[in-house]
């Protein structure tokens, strides 16, 4: 064991131990069975997913809710240099600094917001399981090469991470994404290889190594499908830190360079210069990403506690 | 020769007039101290906190190029020449009079007496001859443009590099405070540059004692000289004191032995802010006094506050550089070689709307590459409205419908001319796409990722712009289109070829007679916009701002002011 | 104990050196390469040679790579491209100001987050339970920089009680010791020069110690409401013992050890908030020097300073894991 974050890595253990483990008095009831059942009487459970749900639905269908075209500059010739009109009929929240409809804007925008937090969430919990299990499922120096690799990826705080990708790829919202989701990759590499370590000497493994099953199929078949309860509890968890990070790379200077293309978090940096004339440019899209990294937060929150079998007392 | 638009400032030259009302506006420089405005008397005493938008590069003006330096630079230090007060106008600074022979070749300074550096050595025509010959015989790292670049913008070359000669031929000390220059070739620059403050007069005891040549390179970045950093040595009001590097803060005193008119403040602190929204708070709250570079938004609800907004003339030109499509290794948009493609785009720009609604009050749209102010500007160039029928019908015509433009924006600057690049690329955006093109945005860091991006011609279109060093048209269409080499233009503008141009211009800057060299400037301004190699969007007034209990500071057009008059009461 | 720490130490060797290569492959990806990066764009093709010969970049890549090693374990990481000025010697000015915001914000955070979250779980369902939860939740769902935007407008600005931006004021003419402010002005007796350097401390150290405080009154409650629950908690109250020495003894102690965890991992993400935080109060610390020197291209800076921090970050989690180690018997055992 290395020294670097002894502790982020025992609680991603502790995590990924427990994802395994049937818990007792519940034998009848499959995991995920079980832990629907209890989330759906959780509140908390129910207010995260109604949010995530809300947003999710307003991304698919922005178009159609989008009263105005978000990139129209209709009030353009109305603004002056200090003065930008307010709320108005057939602007209800009001225009931004070039007249564009704020509210379609921050429908539009939501696409774009939980694109990046989904797409990078995604990308770094593939790569990160693909390491995972590349080190679970064969173990020894494959093991050693891929954890040490990761170990040297946790070892930098992950906004400086993503600044030096962002730094390196330039400036476009792939490169942002692929930044955000090399932040992700060690958290779920070591969550899943955990997972499959713990696995490894359960009775159905051994079991079915008895029968001579090959590696590949005991990997896929059944270890790698009884460790992706953890793996969802962090990816919707992940959800919310991408989202925030990619409002602060966006700060930063290093989001999407097509400043038309609506997004949360530039349209909240760009709001910063108008923040004495209107406040609201910036608040609404900060309630924005505050709401839905809420709601990611409360889902994947109650989500750990319904799989956690330390929760089912 | 190198040019960066984005550095400027400086000196000289010709006719603005009636500059700016400052009601505020006190004692000038010749006249005697402490005599204020009509606000009241002006105290001497006191610190001044300004607040900067970016660190000096460091503190020898030869090597400077950025306004932050220069900012510095001209209260520490004084030229032969220097600038009126609130103009454009080159005047006797270190320099009382000078003759020119009569084949513009040598010029002979008469130097001010009873001067002394802030080391205590006596200014005099030896210094003066000490500082040409010092510029002239740079080498190594000191000749990079990075470096040395308003001395070549000026001069040419240097000593050691034969194959691009210098037109700097020597300077001799005849007497004590006589300091004769000769030129090997006449140009239209000389001497007004000399009133730019890389053109500075510093103390050779200081320069040599500590080492101010010494540039040396890491692998990764210019290191300059004990000199520059901890011992610039001038002439002027103020000598420096002290540069907290991790606070950004430089702070320079009165020159006690100043020989003209004492300085009245006893100390200014230039901080360091670099967010422009962060300045204005540390004004509202108090804890700087005033700041450059003022948001267009801010103007009115500043004033309202109760702060002085100085704002100064426009003396700059922002335009969209089109790609001429000539430089090797870059891929220009073809399509933009074709004068139709071009005029589509200069029909497509709202440029009415960008004045009004995201400059600042007092900009103008511009119809050339100079503001009217400049001698040379011609009435009737062809102009280009906004119309975005027939930029669409245009493009048509030109079978190019649906073009792509990579259309390169900088980020993370705000410039005199460019207070918003953010917001200016948006509606020039949504113009180009409503008039039938299709845009493909790359934003890139101010200095030097989008400097160098542009310059090398990588961009299709972008936004660049120039404030004047001097009154001089040379200085604005010169710097942009004259002949680079092998009959092209800049690689900004993609090194088009249009010889007329380069000859009306070669020609105009060799004319001696200024009323002639002043038709031959408008006839080169009709060929630019019939040529069209970009777009001229606006003039725009930069603007300061000090707490109401400051007095004296007197924005100037070329952003060189003087903090020598400024006063701060109670 | 000795023996683990040596461990642990010779451990942060194989880590860092993979770090260096990572770092130097960074520098070596970029467009253009360093020479380009230094010269600019604009340099001819004869001075970036000279240029690369000069600095040996012409050789083969494994000898760079030894050379800048040979070079970072000397701490010379070159010159800053802005300043010109030698890496390691703006860390070492910009690092105390990094320091001393950090340790505000953890002090900050540890300070009302333990007592919040005990409160919270003693007084479990109560309002202020509620408070703290949903507290909790929305201060790690606020992007750091618009708290930092938010507080500079209302207590700077608006109300105009704190200072809004840099370490000190620039009209005081404090003396420079260590470049700790706070401590500089302690040690030379200049208290208006101390409190000043604090008060420039709150507003930003209040912006970077939310997202810690939000975790820790969590972890604190949770951890508490669990251990209440415990064996021995119900052991001891059946004993008799008095109910605060339970608390003390039995409750608190044990609720700490996973906040002290947390409190670990916080610490070291601090320095990620540090650049947005320092950033909008004009602070200057490392953190703000990232964030000029991302868009000057200043790659030296970035590297050394990157290189640095890990450093900075690794030996903050080892102190953690030692402290861990004496707070939890367990853990020593093993």
């Amino acid at each position: 064991m290395t020294a670097m974050g002894d502790l982020k890595r025992r609680r991603i253990d502790e995590l990924a131990a427990r994802a395994g483990q049937v818990p007792e008095g519940e034998g009848g009831l499959s995991l995920t069975r079980s832990a629907f059942r209890r989330l759906r009487r959780n509140p908390v459970a129910i207010t995260g997913a109604v949010i995530v749900v809300v947003f999710l639905l307003v991304a698919a269908f922005a178009p159609l809710l989008a009263p105005k075209d978000p990139l129209t500059q209709y009030l353009l010739s109305e603004i002056r240099p200090g003065s930008i009109p307010g709320s108005r009929e057939g602007f209800p929240l009001g225009v931004d600094n070039l007249g564009r409809d704020l509210l379609s804007r921050l429908i539009v925008g939501s696409r774009q917001s939980l694109l990046i937090g989904v797409v990078s969430t995604l990308l770094g919990a593939a790569v990160g399981m693909a390491l995972g299990v590349l080190a679970g499922a064969f173990g020894g120096w494959v093991d050693s090469v891929v954890m040490r690799f990761v170990d040297i990826l946790l070892s930098l705080p992950s906004l400086l991470m993503a600044i030096s990708i962002s730094v390196l790829l330039g400036q476009n919202q792939w490169a942002l994404m692929i930044a955000i989701a090399v932040t992700q990759v060690p958290v779920f590499a070591r969550l899943l290889r955990g997972s499959m370590l713990a696995q490894r000497g359960s009775d159905y493994a051994l079991a079915a190594r008895a029968l001579g099953i090959r590696r590949s199929r005991i990997v896929f078949g059944h270890v790698l499908p009884n460790s992706l309860s953890p793996v969802i509890v962090q990816a919707t968890l992940s959800l919310a830190t991408a989202i925030i990070e990619a409002a602060a790379l966006s700060f930063l200077g290093l989001g999407d360079p097509d400043l038309a293309r609506p997004e949360w978090g530039a349209m909240l940096s760009n709001a910063q210069a108008f923040l004495s004339i209107r406040p609201e440019l910036a608040i609404y899209p900060a309630l924005c990403i505050i709401v839905v990294a809420l709601g990611f937060t409360l889902l994947g929150e109650s989500l750990r506690e319904a799989l956690d079998p330390k929760f089912r007392r | 020769m190198q040019r960066r638009p984005q550095r400027v400032l400086a000196a000289s030259a010709a006719a603005l007039t009636a500059v700016t009302l400052a009601a505020c506006a006190s004692s000038d420089r010749d006249s005697d101290s402490g005599s204020g405005g009509e606000g009241g008397e002006a105290q001497s005493g006191g610190t001044l906190v300004f607040g900067a938008a970016g660190d000096p590069a460091m503190l020898d003006p030869a090597f400077g190029s950025d306004g932050e330096t220069f900012r510095v630079a001209r209260q520490i230090y004084e030229g032969l020449l220097g600038n009126e007060i609130g103009g454009t106008e080159p005047v006797p600074e270190l320099a009382e009079d000078w003759e020119v022979s009569e084949d513009g070749l040598e010029y002979t300074f008469a130097l001010r007496e009873g001067v002394k550096f802030h080391d205590g050595t006596d200014f005099n025509a030896e210094a003066v001859c000490f500082n040409f010959d010092r510029w002239y015989n740079f080498e190594g790292l000191a000749q990079s443009p990075s470096a040395s670049y308003y001395y070549q913008a000026v001069f040419g070359g240097f000593a050691s590099t034969p194959d691009a000669p210098s037109i700097y031929e020597s300077c001799e000390a005849t007497d004590e405070n006589t300091a004769v220059i000769r030129l090997t070739q006449v140009t239209s620059k000389f001497p007004a540059a000399l009133a730019l403050p890389a053109f500075s007069i510093q103390s050779p005891e200081a320069l040599q004692q500590y080492d101010a040549d010494n540039l040396s390179g890491s692998e990764d970045a210019l290191s300059y000289s004990e000199y520059a950093l901890e011992h610039p040595t001038g002439t002027g009001p103020f000598k420096f004191e002290s540069w907290d590097r991790g606070n950004g803060e430089v702070t320079i005193v009165r020159n006690e032995d100043y020989w003209g008119d004492q300085a009245l403040l006893d100390e200014i602190i230039f901080r360091t802010i670099p967010d422009g929204n962060t300045r204005r708070q540390e004004l509202q709250a108090g804890s700087i006094d005033g700041y450059d570079f003022v948001a267009p938004a801010d103007y009115q609800s500043l004033q309202d506050d109760g702060f002085q907004v100085l704002v100064r003339d426009p003396f700059n030109i922002l335009y969209l550089g089109i790609n001429g499509g000539n430089v090797p290794g870059t891929q220009a948009n073809p399509a933009l070689k074709d004068v139709r493609v071009r005029q589509a785009i200069a029909h497509a720009i709202d440029r009415e709307t960008i004045v009004n609604s995201l400059l600042p009050e007092g900009a103008e749209a511009a119809v050339e590459f100079m503001p009217p102010t400049v001698d040379g500007w011609a009435e009737d160039v062809t102009t280009y409205d906004y119309d975005p029928d027939r930029a669409r019908q245009l493009l048509q015509e030109a079978g190019a419908e649906g073009t792509t433009l990579r259309f390169y924006y900088p980020t993370e600057v705000s410039r005199p001319y460019l207070p918003d690049p953010a917001a200016l690329f948006q509606v020039i955006n949504q113009n180009l796409i409503d008039a039938g093109f299709t845009v493909e945005p790359t934003a890139l860091p101010w200095n030097p990722d989008y400097l160098n991006a542009v310059q090398a011609g990588q961009a299709d279109i972008h936004l660049l712009g120039w404030t004047g060093d001097y009154n001089d048209a040379y200085n604005f269409i010169g710097t942009f289109f004259a002949e680079q080499a092998n009959n092209q233009a800049s690689a900004e503008f993609g090194a088009f070829s249009a010889p007329e141009i380069f000859a009306a211009l070669a020609e105009a800057d060799q004319e001696p007679d200024a009323s002639r060299r002043t038709e031959l400037y408008q006839e080169a301004n009709r060929l630019i916009m019939d040529y069209l190699p970009g777009v001229p969007i606006s003039h725009s007034p930069p603007a300061l701002v000090v707490a109401e209990n400051v007095q004296g500071l007197e924005p100037s057009p070329l952003t060189a002011e003087v903090f020598s008059t400024v006063s701060v009461s109670d | 104990m000795l023996r683990f720490i040596v461990r642990r130490l010779l451990q942060l060797i194989p880590i860092l050196l993979g770090l260096s290569v990572l770092l130097f492959a960074w520098l070596r990806a970029l467009p253009g390469g360093p020479a380009q990066a230094a010269l600019g764009e604009r340099a001819t093709p004869e001075a970036i040679a000279r240029y690369n010969e000069l600095f040996g970049l012409d050789q083969p890549l494994y000898v760079q790579y030894l050379r800048f090693l040979g070079r970072a374990v000397q701490l010379d990481f070159g010159n800053s491209s802005r300043t010109g000025r030698p890496v390691i010697e703006e860390f070492l000015e910009r690092m105390p100001g990094t320091i001393e915001l950090t340790v505000f914000a953890m002090v900050f955070a540890i300070g009302l987050g333990i007592p919040l979250g005990y409160l919270a779980a003693r007084r479990h369902g109560s309002w202020l339970d509620s408070a703290s939860v949903i507290g909790s939740l929305l201060g790690v769902a606020i992007p750091v920089f618009f708290l930092a935007y938010l507080l500079r407008l209302l207590f700077a600005v608006e109300l105009g009680w704190l200072p809004g931006s840099g370490r000190q004021e620039v009209r005081i003419d404090a003396t420079r010791i260590t470049n700790f402010y706070v401590l500089d002005g302690l040690l030379t007796r200049e208290w208006d020069a101390a409190w000043d350097a604090f008060l420039h401390l709150v507003l930003p150290g209040i912006a970077l110690g939310t997202i810690p405080l939000a975790i820790i009154v969590r972890i604190t409650r949770a951890s508490v409401l669990d251990v209440v629950n415990e064996d021995y908690v119900r052991t001891a109250n059946a004993k008799g013992l008095a109910t605060s020495t339970v608390r003390r003894r039995h409750i608190l102690r044990n609720a700490l050890l996973p906040v002290s965890t947390t409190i670990g991992l916080q610490t070291g993400l601090l320095l990620s908030g540090a650049v947005l935080t320092e950033t909008v109060f004009a602070f200057g610390g490392v953190g703000s020097a990232i964030f000029d020197s991302i868009f000057a291209r200043d790659f030296a800076v970035l590297q050394g300073f990157i290189l640095m921090l890990a450093v900075v970050y690794v030996l903050v989690n080892l102190l953690v894991d030692i402290s861990y180690g004496l707070l939890d018997p367990r853990v020593r055992v093993r």
